[in-house]
């Protein structure tokens, strides 16, 4: 590996802002936001960044490297060509704050949006519940969600297309499905998936998939299975003809 | 004067974690307008990085188990030096505060008849923390933010309090920066509660965020409240070492609970050679036993793998020290070993350990069901903390109440694993019910003009002193190399003394921070404004370092190697004087009653 690289880091502010080139050292096993951190203490100060626990754990660092919607603290240099310059630059789903920060404030906005958790009677004297679990595999896989947002990063429907009033994203897909999938959850999400969620919007090119620093299997695992119930409820044709 | 903008409220949390969030909950259910101050976006803080588990004594897996027992395990961990009726109120609710987040949405892993799996954990009698893989801290997060919201309390993400404000002795509110905006903001509230977390950032090797940067204790402490057990600070045994950008980044317990073992480059099991008389009747004395302990014998001890956090930490100090380490200065934790007892061993691991099995692969290129981890000890967290009412939370300041890890008492000299975020909950609850109580029972209160001025023009200042002045990222960075070297692990009054001598250098630099640039976003900024939160509390764990001549806990003195009978009696409390310097005493630590007495003699 090179002693130093060349990080092409988008600055600026609220949609305004340019490529600067900062060259910096490099060491081994070094992560991108290990190279952002050095700039920011030696030359740019005051570059605005997010992250907290340079883990992969709580979703703060969500950028695009490269043109990738990545984590910057689970990009391992040595994943890159480092002969060229590395491209860092904001999700461009949502709008822009400062240098490598956006507002993702939308995304919260659309999680009330969601009924919450209603669960059935507690099956024991104590307040407590029985659940196998296989029955709890999927929607635990769904928890390990980070809220990164590289999903409604990656998403055409709101990258490309712009449907934030129309349609949840496929974070909120998954923070459906894992309580429409929790077998103590009463609540019935169903219509509103159809209705207010824009579900129909998502036709399954598992984009976000391929982004999910958590392998979720998002459009397979939860929004296939999401429209599917869609269908047997809304457009199921035996139920029809005995309406 | 410049027009901030006011916002009235009856309860303002500041921090939101796991206690911050939970004393939110509770705050909006009692009827309290409530606000939320935080420094990240909601659902980042801290506690997402939490990953063993929450320690209940539900008595799922092990139905010896009872609060008692777990209020015994708390006690002889924190070497006795813990508030005692803490850690029964700790002990005796924790399994509610557990069953609750259940019904908020939160999906523990389940034993064979369908309720909350527990696992075993260092120091833990009994297997005892509820879990979800090696992500319980997000599904707690996950969890108290998604039920919150619909709580109808306001979050203000991404924004930092510089000052509490007073109005004699009472705290009515407290003064913001909006880090996007740059803008400054007050709060007015008739109850303020501090869930800020811990101090973790001001030293070098830390599995902490940015964010650790003593908030809380120092703005409690600038406020007149009293500070206890600030000596006590727990470096964990396992974090990573290697490659250099990972070192410190936590590698959880849960891996030993799960069978995982400690070995020098000899291949030895070195924790075999030192375990301490007072845990000498729980432990294993051979490997064998070990791993039937990890594997539910019920007859079996547990491994010496799970002892105490400090003294783990110790012996792979020494080891390492010996030069009996691994090739980048740490030892061997070696999980893969197990696929000699286990068929299907490496399934096993990845679902029981998912985060650990990703975090070696992608940051380190390691396959831990294949290949052992290099791990060396880490700045964890801080046992001492804001002196509050065991039961209500409230500090020595009316109306200022404090919980979680900027809080002390519970843990002693040494938290066991587990034990945090049962804590955050516990005691968050508490904070909330408490804040409530005397939001209802007192009106707002008056903050004064001038000083919300003098404020925002000394947060002000790095600015006028702009790109020549000192960069607060060097500061950060000095200031952690020598608490790390000097203050750290092993600890021995010269290099302490030392220490106190560099806080009080940095802090002349400090003053003279500069960040250029515009108000937006400035991360220069924030960290200059960071500054003396961090050094004015390395200052006060370096005095209480000195000041107890003894090794206990998570405080090790090379020049006082043993444990003392006298300091056993003694927590150490600093205030700050009437000169404004800090205040050190010695306070006598709480008696127990009888019962508890009877509860501890029980679990010998």
């Amino acid at each position: 590996m090179a002693d130093t690289a060349t990080f092409r880091i988008w600055r600026g502010e609220r949609g305004t802002g340019k490529f600067v080139d900062y060259k910096t050292e490099i060491s081994s096993g070094m992560v991108v936001l290990d190279a952002v951190h050095r700039v920011q203490a030696t030359v740019a100060n005051d570059m605005a960044v997010r992250w907290n626990c340079k883990a992969g754990k709580c979703g703060s660092c969500s950028a695009e490297i490269n043109g990738k919607p990545r984590l910057m603290c689970m990009t391992r240099l040595n994943q890159l060509d480092l002969t060229q310059p590395v491209t860092i630059e904001p999700m461009q789903t949502f709008p822009h704050v400062k240098d490598l920060v956006t507002d993702v404030s939308w995304n919260y906005e659309v999680k009330k949006k969601i009924a919450k958790f209603k669960p059935r009677k507690p099956d024991a004297a104590d307040g407590s519940w029985r659940v196998q679990q296989a029955d709890v595999d999927r929607p635990q896989e769904f928890r390990k969600c980070i809220e990164c947002f590289l999903c409604q990063d990656v998403c055409h429907v709101l990258r490309d297309h712009h449907l934030h009033d129309e349609f949840i994203g496929p974070r909120f897909l998954i923070y459906t499905a894992q309580m429409e999938m929790n077998p103590i959850d009463t609540g019935d999400r169903v219509p509103a998936l159809k209705e207010d969620f824009g579900i129909g919007y998502c036709n399954i090119t598992k984009c976000c998939t391929k982004v999910c620093p958590e392998e979720i299997k998002i459009t397979d695992n939860a929004i296939i299975p999401l429209k599917e119930r869609v269908v047997d409820v809304f457009f199921d044709p035996l139920a029809k003809m005995f309406k | 004067m410049a027009d901030y903008p006011i916002h009235d409220y009856d309860v303002l949390v500041i921090g939101a974690g796991g206690a911050g969030l939970r004393a939110a909950i509770e705050a909006s259910n009692a009827g309290c307008k409530t606000a939320v101050v935080t420094k990240s976006l909601l659902g980042k803080a801290h506690t997402v990085m939490a990953e063993g588990g929450m320690a209940a004594a539900m008595g799922h897996v092990d139905d010896r188990d009872n609060w008692r027992v777990h209020f015994a395990d708390t006690m002889r961990g924190g070497q006795y030096l813990n508030n005692c009726r803490m850690a029964e109120l700790h002990a005796k609710e924790a399994p509610a505060r557990v069953h609750e987040l259940e019904e908020w949405g939160a999906i523990f892993d389940r034993t064979q008849d369908g309720r909350i799996l527990q696992r075993n954990f260092g120091g833990h009698r009994y297997p005892r923390l509820a879990h979800v893989g090696d992500r319980t801290g997000l599904e707690m997060i996950r969890t108290l933010q998604d039920h919150g919201i619909h709580q109808g309390m306001d979050v203000f993400a991404e924004h930092t309090v510089i000052k509490l404000m007073m109005d004699g002795n009472r705290c009515v509110g407290a003064f913001a920066y909006d880090r996007e905006k740059g803008r400054f903001i007050t709060f007015n509230a008739k109850a303020v509660v501090l869930a800020t977390g811990g101090v973790g950032r001001s030293f070098k090797v830390t599995s902490n965020s940015w964010e650790y940067t003593a908030d809380g204790q120092a703005l409690a402490y600038q406020a007149g409240a009293a500070l206890l057990d600030m000596e006590f600070v727990q470096f964990h045994p396992t974090g990573m070492v290697w490659p250099p950008s990972v070192k410190g980044i936590l590698v959880t317990e849960g891996v030993r609970g799960e069978g995982g073992v400690l070995r020098n480059k000899d291949g030895k099991r070195f924790m075999f050679d030192d375990i301490p008389d007072n845990y000498k009747n729980q432990t294993a004395d051979n490997p064998e036993e070990g791993w039937r302990y990890t594997q539910g014998d019920k007859s079996a001890r547990r491994p010496p793998e799970l002892l105490t956090r400090d003294h783990v930490a110790r012996c792979i100090n020494r080891e390492v020290k010996a030069g009996r380490g691994s090739p980048h200065g740490g030892v061997f934790l070696d999980i893969a070993w197990i696929k000699e007892k286990l068929p299907n061993a490496a399934e096993h691991i990845k679902k029981k350990l998912p985060s650990m099995y990703h975090q070696f692969k992608q940051l380190a290129d390691l396959d831990i069901t294949k290949e052992p981890m290099e791990v060396g000890p880490t700045t964890h967290y801080i046992m001492g903390g804001i002196q509050v009412d065991a039961d209500t939370q409230m500090s020595g300041v009316n109306g200022l109440f404090a919980a979680g890890e900027c809080a002390a008492g519970l843990h002693g000299a040494n938290r066991l694993g587990g034990n945090s975020l049962s804590d955050l909950l516990v005691f968050g609850k508490r904070a909330g019910e408490y804040a409530a109580k005397f939001a209802k029972e007192n009106g707002a209160g008056k903050i004064s003009k001038t000083e919300l001025e003098a404020s925002a023009k000394e947060a002000l200042a790095p600015f006028e002193r702009g790109a020549s002045g000192e960069n607060p990222f060097t500061i950060q960075a000095e200031l952690q190399d020598f608490m790390q070297d000097l203050v750290g692990i092993v600890r021995v009054e010269g290099e302490m003394e030392q220490a106190l001598g560099k806080i009080a250098k940095l802090r002349e630099r400090a003053v003279r921070a500069g960040v250029s640039g515009n108000i937006e976003y400035n991360t220069g900024w924030h960290t200059a404004l960071d500054l003396e939160n961090m050094l004015s509390i390395s200052e006060i764990i370096t005095l209480a370092g000195i000041e107890r001549k003894e090794s206990r806990g998570g405080h090790f003195r090379e020049d006082y190697q043993a444990k003392s009978d006298e300091w056993a009696k003694w927590n150490l409390r600093v205030t700050k004087g009437p000169d404004g310097r800090p205040k050190i005493e010695k306070i006598p630590v709480v008696p127990l009653t009888d019962d508890l007495k009877a509860a501890i003699e029980e679990g010998k």
